[in-house]
Parts: structure tokens; C-alpha cells; sequence
């Protein structure tokens, strides 16, 4: 090989065991198929919790609805599609978007739709029941019932939806063998469900700043009862604090909870694992800048207090947290994914060469 | 019950004699589909069909679209053979593929066929799949032909006949495995009882095949890294390929997944470049490599032949086997096997018309509406006359075409391919569902390693629509189980 050949080509990842052969197009079909299950699993919650929650509040007029469900569109989606096909932001239409547009990408149609196409690039990885439970899902979606399931009874249909992904992660545990392609996996689960909580800490951050007043009042436990059911942490919480629904202690706990599995902390110390696993690193070895603001964030949640947080501006902070889950899936990709792309034409031209030389 | 409206009509029947009297190697299957009735039939049938959408075992329909998935369709009674009959169609298969692959060696080499006449040259030389390129070059164990899948159809006296070879990538194996695991599910005591010969070796052994000739291992390993090459997820096999590379144990790539350098084939993996022994691949030959074949094929892997050339690399199949099953060439395979072995055929061939010889280009041309009329080089039904069922202006349009291009063309008498009990559907009334006759076919798989094996059964494609003489996937046709009897 020439220098130049081996500039264009990754050279092999330092320290790791040799294992199995994974390709990068494997790794990263394994954990974007992870990602968007467990995407559309949050987003099915989110849409659950937060139609419930407006069936406390029938009087409000449009403005109010709007105001409720940007947040929620925000989190999920972008308003700029999602005003591009309606007019009004409500219940039925935000709702709409985020569960069958296909014109949405991160719609749950959309989500389960690019899992399993993921999943049919590495059918020869996953295990039969792995790939049933995603295609059985699909094949729901596809169907007219499904339609007729959401309109007839939302709760059902996100129930559904939940259950699936949940189906499929109990299935990957139970059936996919520990190699490099189950830390992808779990790469992608964490790393999506970080991402998610923060950004459902974020809506309702926005939401109760301006209502300072109702601080404490009924409406105050409602949405911050419903916070922690978007991120399935009603009974979670209780069981760690026997008493009422504090914004602080809600806060705290989705952050920092070393127990439960969807808190921020809990998820960067999984993916902190599968990182080092991956990369055969020492405990608290980094590598690429990316990798190594992860682990600055993860020490933060190791030592920072819940009251350190909310004098630095708990929105502040969860962008942070976003910024640098954005910076660790650039990690991923181009640590273990990316090749630099082949010109065909120049590969071509290369090749006939090397005939010739022969 | 579900045989009282059965006919036979004016064709051989696998089930049924002459007289409506059920065939030995039937008896079983007919007690057992006697004992059930409509509904429970129809219970079976919507399981096994739930259980292959379910499961993903489909192929993608072209020209739609939406890019639909569909199941093969899946037929519950088997197809029964006694081990006796199958032991001579084992052996014909043996001695044609045999044949076929001394054929290649010779065309590549010293073309003594050629030169002495019992094929005339310019039907090899200016055959479309002949690769002048690889003239001297020698493969692994001189195999050329790895994996085969060929075509048997039984006449109106239940004669087995060979209808084509397919010597390039035959798909279907996995349905085969996958129906049998199927039937087993719906009659698992049937099955137990009726003591059918196992097809599911077939992923070891081609793996085995696989390894026999991949050439030692280039990244020092004590096994060959032996991968599938696909055409990718929206490919119509691609659940046969995942399905095999998942049995097989072996990484199912794609072209962007390799790189040559150096004359060495190298995947792209998590741990950077990873050197490749033995690519079994599912592209045709006119794409594997743009710098040598179609320069716009994005399918295929720039310097894969060079390096397969360099002796680096071993591929199955070979490059340029689809010489040999050019229709215009399967009517001398007969000649071949003479040729080579000093044998008669063992199983023959369909009585065919070469368009390209005086004599009998008269004759198709004045007879185009009783003959069948076949492109050389198309495969899954397409480009095809059926002169009994066409109309004029199809025949016409054939007629300017075979003038035209007549070394393109082969011509057939149909053959009244035999038929087979298969559960249809009656005009949206339950009571009109039952068994009635439909024509299958029979494309058992041919492996060559260290020896050559043929899958006991096959695939057997039936033509669902009714009085359709055409099998493939693509056009209405559906599959059934293929039991070969242990012998007693």
C-alpha cells in the first residue's frame, strides 16, 4: 500500500480484541435500528402523557393549546415542517404529526419504518425474534387498523407502540449475543434516551417558568406529574421520595438517579461502559474530543448538586447535555463508521493501473 | 372430502393414476387432507401466511411503486417423491452438472468441443455470457460451477425433463427450507410418519462447498473469511440472502462494503480493513466490477476481478458460467455430456428449435402460434412467446424479432407440464374453496465441492393461476414442500 492509500483508508482501531469481524455499515444499521425504536417508544409516551394531561384542561382556547403543545412539537419535531401541513398547533393535529406523517422523520410511523429497514440491512446480525417483533410492528403501521386503533382510542394505540419497543429490547437481551453489535445497540438506546429525557425536562421547564404564580398549586403537581410519566417515572419517584411532587426532587431525580434507567446519569454511565468496552480504553481513558467532553459531563453529574444546576440555568444545562450526546454520536460515527467515500470513477482509473502494472 | 370435485383432466397428475386412484407415495398425504375439512384446511393455510409476513420471508415486487413486500406463496400439500424415481433424477442431475462444468473448463482452455465440431464455434464465441477475458484462466479445483439450480418439468407420460440450467445465481433455496419448516409446523405428525429425507443440510454444505474452494486464508486465520455479496436490501432475493448468510454463519455484504488494494479484497469494518478469502455472490457477472464489465454499475467492487484473477480471491459461481446455460447452448448439452463422459443423458432435454439453423428457423417461423419461443439470455419467465395462448400481434412482433436476431431465439413444443392438488380459492365462497389441479415444476439445488450433492426434493414452484404454465415468483406462481422418500 501506498502513503497515500493509507491517508484515504481508517486504519485499524487501536487495542481493540479482534473478536468478530463487524462492518462499519453493520454498526451503524445496529444502532440507528436502536435509536429510532427507542425514539418512537418516547415519543409515544410523551404524546400519551400529554393527551391525558389536556383532558384535565378542556377549557383552553387556542392560544393556550398552542402554547402547551410547541414545547411538545419541539421536543419531537420541527415546527417548520409541521407548519408547512397545518395551520394550528392542537391536540389532534401535533399529535397527528408526530404519530403518522411520514413527512415528519421523526414521526413514530417514521421511527419504526427506518428501524426496520435498518434491521433488514442486518437480518443475518439480530436474532429471528428481534427481527418478528419490529416487522410486526411495521406491519401494524401498515395496516388500516392501525388508523382505526389511534382514532378510536389514542391510549391504546401508544400502548401499543410502547409495548413493541419494549418487546424488542427485552428480546435483544434475551436473544442478541454480547459482541461489538450489542454496545452499538446499546450506544444507540442510551445515547437516544439521554437525548430524550432532557428534552422532556426541557418542555416542561419552558412551560412552568412563566406561571410562577401557580408554583405548588394543583396545575404545578399536574405537569410535573405528568414530566415524570413522559419519562415513566411516576412510581420510580414515589418509591425514592414518599411525598409530593416536588419540581426540584423531580428534577434532581431525572438527572441524577444512579438507579433508575432513564435518568441522565443512569444512560451516560451505560454508554460510558459501551464506550470503553468499544474503544478497549482504560476507566476515565478518552479518546477524540468528543469523547472526552462526554466524560467531563459524566464527572459533572457525579458531583454537581441539583441546586448548582438550577443557579446555572437548568435549560442551560440540558442544551449542554444535548450538545454533547450530538458530539458523542460524531464520535461514533467516525470513529468506528465512517470510510471516506470511494470516487468511483478515480477508484476505477486506480484500479485499471494496477492491471497494467501486473 | 376436500378431493370430492377433483379432475385430473387430460394431463399426468402426481397424485392421482389414470383412474383417479391415489399413487402409493401418496397414500399418506391423502388420508391425512381426507381427515380434515374446509375450514380447518383454510385455518392452516392463513397461519402458515400470517407466520411468513410475520417473519419477513418475502420478495420485493419491481415496478410498484410502493417497493411492496410479498410472501412466495405457500401451498400445503407436498409434493411427493418416491425415493426409486428420485434416485435417477439425482443421478441425471449429477451427470449434467458434471458435464456442464468439463464443458466450461474446455471452453476456457483448449476448446476442443470447438474444434472439433459438435458445437459449432461461433454459438459459444459470440455467446453473450461467454467471457473471452478469462480464455487460459484457471479456477480453484477447476470448478467452475458451484451451486446450480435446475429446472425439471414432467411431461404428459410423467417423463421428467430438464427445462433449463441455471448456472449463474440460483435463487429459491431458502424457500425450500423455509417451506419445509413450515410444514412441519402445520402437519408435524403427517411429516414424522411419512419419513421424508432432511433438506436442511443444505447451508452447511454450501458452506463447506465455500471453504473447499476459497483459497487459504489471506488475514492468517485458520479459517477463510468466506462472505455473501448482495445487491443490496431492495434487491427482490434479498431475504434469501440474509437467510443464508444467517445460516451459513457468514457476514452478508455489500459492494460498498469492500475495497480492493492491491489485488486483495478487504472489508470495511469497526476495526478498519479486514482481508476477504471467498465471496459467494448474488451479483451477475455484468456488474461485479465497473472497471471491467458495465463502468455504471454501482453494485459492484472496482479492481474485484483483478484481484480474483490474482488468485486472491475465489468466487462462486465462477465468472462466465452463464455461457452454459444459454438456451441456445442447453440444446447441445445432450452433445456434452456425450462429449465429455461417453454418456447418454440421463434425463433429457425439452424437444428444441434452434432459430439460428436454416431448417428449423423455417420451421418456428411457420409454426410460431403451436410453439413456445425463448430469449437466450432472459431468466424468470420474461421475454417469452407461448404461441397457443397469444394473440396475433404478440406473434407477430416475435416473428419480426426471431428474423431479426434469430442466434436470440430457441423454440419449444409447449410441454403439458404435470399438475398438482393445490388449494384454491373459490369465487369469494367458502364452499367453492377446495383442491384442484395446477402445473408445477421442480428446481432441485446442485452442490459441487469435494463431491457433488443435490438437495433431496428442491423447490417446487406451482403456477397458482389457473391453466398457467408459468411458475416464477414474479408472474403468479407459488411453491410447495418437495418430500423424497427415505428408501424402505
Amino acid at each position: 500500500m501506498t502513503d497515500t492509500d493509507n491517508q484515504t483508508f481508517r486504519k485499524p482501531v487501536t487495542q481493540r480484541r479482534q473478536s468478530q469481524v463487524m462492518l462499519s455499515r453493520v454498526a451503524n444499521s445496529l444502532y440507528w435500528m436502536s435509536r429510532y425504536i427507542e425514539r418512537a417508544e418516547n415519543v409515544a409516551r410523551m404524546l400519551d402523557v400529554n393527551l391525558q394531561l389536556m383532558l384535565d384542561f378542556a377549557h383552553l382556547d387556542d392560544n393556550q393549546l398552542k402554547e402547551h403543545w410547541i414545547p411538545v412539537l419541539n421536543s419531537a419535531g420541527d415546527q417548520e415542517t409541521f407548519f408547512k401541513l397545518y395551520d394550528r398547533a392542537g391536540s389532534e393535529t401535533v399529535t397527528e404529526f408526530l404519530t403518522f406523517r411520514a413527512e415528519n422523520p421523526n414521526s413514530i410511523l417514521s421511527c419504526i419504518f427506518a428501524a426496520r429497514e435498518n434491521a433488514r440491512q442486518v437480518r443475518d446480525q439480530i436474532s429471528m425474534e428481534m427481527f418478528e417483533a419490529l416487522n410486526e410492528c411495521y406491519l401494524f403501521l401498515r395496516s388500516r387498523n392501525a388508523r382505526e386503533v389511534w382514532s378510536t382510542g389514542a391510549h391504546e394505540f401508544f400502548e401499543q407502540i410502547k409495548k413493541s419497543s419494549h418487546l424488542f429490547q427485552g428480546l435483544t437481551d434475551a436473544t442478541f449475543t454480547r459482541n461489538e453489535g450489542y454496545e452499538f445497540i446499546n450506544l444507540g438506546k442510551y445515547l437516544e434516551r439521554a437525548d430524550k429525557t432532557t428534552r422532556i425536562l426541557d418542555i416542561k421547564y419552558h412551560i412552568l417558568l412563566p406561571s410562577v404564580a401557580d408554583v405548588g398549586g394543583a396545575v404545578d403537581t399536574a405537569q410535573w406529574r405528568a414530566v415524570l410519566r413522559s419519562a415513566s417515572a411516576l412510581e420510580a419517584y414515589r418509591r425514592f421520595h414518599v411525598e409530593d411532587i416536588i419540581p426540584k426532587k423531580v428534577a434532581e431525580f431525572l438527572i441524577f438517579s444512579t438507579t433508575f434507567p432513564r435518568s441522565i446519569r443512569f444512560c451516560l454511565q451505560r454508554l460510558d461502559t459501551e464506550l470503553h468496552r468499544l474503544s478497549g480504553r482504560e476507566k476515565g481513558d478518552y479518546g477524540s474530543p468528543g469523547e472526552k467532553a462526554f466524560g467531563k459531563m459524566l464527572s459533572d453529574l457525579n458531583f454537581l448538586t441539583v441546586n448548582e444546576i438550577l443557579d446555572r440555568g437548568l435549560h442551560q444545562f440540558l442544551q449542554e447535555i444535548q450538545t454533547i450526546l450530538d458530539q458523542l454520536d460524531d464520535h461514533i460515527y467516525l470513529e468506528y463508521m465512517y470510510h471516506p467515500p470511494v470516487d468511483l470513477e478515480a477508484e476505477i482509473f486506480l484500479q485499471q493501473q494496477q492491471m497494467q502494472q501486473q | 372430502m376436500l378431493f370430492d370435485r377433483y379432475e385430473t383432466g387430460d394431463y399426468f397428475d402426481e397424485m392421482f393414476d389414470g383412474n383417479g386412484g391415489v399413487r402409493d407415495h401418496y397414500h399418506l398425504v391423502s388420508e391425512r387432507l381426507n381427515g380434515i375439512d374446509r375450514a380447518e384446511h383454510l385455518r392452516k393455510q392463513t397461519a402458515v401466511d400470517l407466520a411468513f409476513m410475520r417473519s419477513g420471508v418475502t420478495f420485493t415486487v419491481y415496478n410498484d411503486d410502493q417497493g411492496t413486500e410479498r410472501i412466495f406463496p405457500f401451498d400445503l400439500v407436498p409434493r411427493v417423491i418416491p425415493d426409486a424415481e428420485w434416485t435417477r433424477i439425482e443421478a441425471g442431475l449429477i451427470q449434467r452438472i458434471t458435464a456442464l462444468n468439463l464443458f466450461l473448463h474446455d471452453i476456457y482452455h483448449d476448446q476442443k468441443i470447438l474444434k472439433e465440431r459438435v458445437i459449432p464455434p461461433h454459438y459459444i464465441l459470440g455467446a453473450k455470457h461467454f467471457r473471452r477475458e478469462f480464455m487460459g484462466f484457471n479456477v480453484p479445483k477447476d470448478i467452475y460451477v458451484h451451486i446450480c439450480g435446475t429446472d425439471l418439468i414432467r411431461d404428459r407420460e410423467g417423463t421428467y425433463l430438464v427445462l433449463e440450467d441455471n448456472l449463474r445465481c440460483p435463487s429459491g433455496a431458502s424457500y425450500m427450507l423455509e417451506n419445509r419448516a413450515a410444514l412441519k409446523r402445520a402437519f408435524p405428525d403427517l411429516y414424522r410418519s411419512a419419513q421424508v429425507r432432511p433438506v436442511d443440510t443444505y447451508a452447511s454444505d454450501l458452506r463447506k462447498v465455500l471453504q473447499y474452494v476459497s483459497p487459504p486464508s489471506l488475514g492468517g486465520g485458520s479459517q477463510p473469511n468466506v462472505v455473501l455479496l448482495t445487491p443490496g436490501v431492495f434487491n427482490s432475493a434479498y431475504f434469501e440472502h440474509a437467510f443464508l448468510a444467517r445460516q451459513m454463519g457468514i457476514p452478508i455484504v455489500e459492494g460498498r462494503d469492500l475495497v480492493v488494494r492491491d489485488a486483495r479484497v478487504y472489508m470495511r469494518t469497526i476495526s478498519g480493513l479486514v482481508p476477504v478469502d471467498m465471496i459467494y455472490r448474488r451479483i451477475d457477472d455484468d456488474y461485479l466490477d465497473p472497471t471491467v464489465f458495465r463502468p455504471d454499475s454501482l453494485l459492484g467492487v472496482p479492481g474485484l476481478v483483478n484481484a480474483y484473477r490474482s488468485g486472491n480471491v475465489s468466487l462462486a459461481n465462477s465468472i462466465g458460467t452463464g455461457v452454459a446455460d444459454d438456451k441456445v447452448v442447453y440444446y447441445f448439452v445432450p452433445k456434452i455430456i456425450k462429449y465429455y463422459l461417453g454418456e447418454d443423458p440421463i434425463l433429457s432435454n425439452v424437444g428444441t428449435f434452434l432459430a439460428s439453423e436454416p431448417e428449423d428457423r423455417v420451421f418456428i417461423l411457420e409454426n410460431l402460434e403451436k410453439l413456445v419461443v425463448k430469449s437466450a439470455n432472459e431468466a424468470g419467465g420474461y421475454g417469452m412467446l407461448m404461441g397457443p395462448w397469444a394473440t396475433k400481434g404478440e406473434i407477430s412482433e416475435f416473428r419480426e424479432q426471431v428474423r431479426a436476431n434469430p442466434r436470440n431465439f430457441i423454440a419449444q413444443h409447449p410441454v403439458s407440464l404435470s399438475r398438482h392438488p393445490t388449494w384454491c380459492r373459490g369465487d369469494g365462497d367458502a364452499a367453492g374453496d377446495g383442491f384442484e389441479g395446477r402445473h408445477v415444476d421442480l428446481r432441485p439445488y446442485i452442490l459441487y465441492g469435494e463431491k457433488v450433492t443435490v438437495s433431496p426434493g428442491g423447490l417446487t414452484r406451482v403456477a397458482l393461476r389457473k391453466g398457467s404454465l408459468v411458475v416464477n415468483s414474479s408472474q403468479g406462481g407459488g411453491s410447495k414442500d418437495t418430500w423424497v422418500l427415505q428408501s424402505r
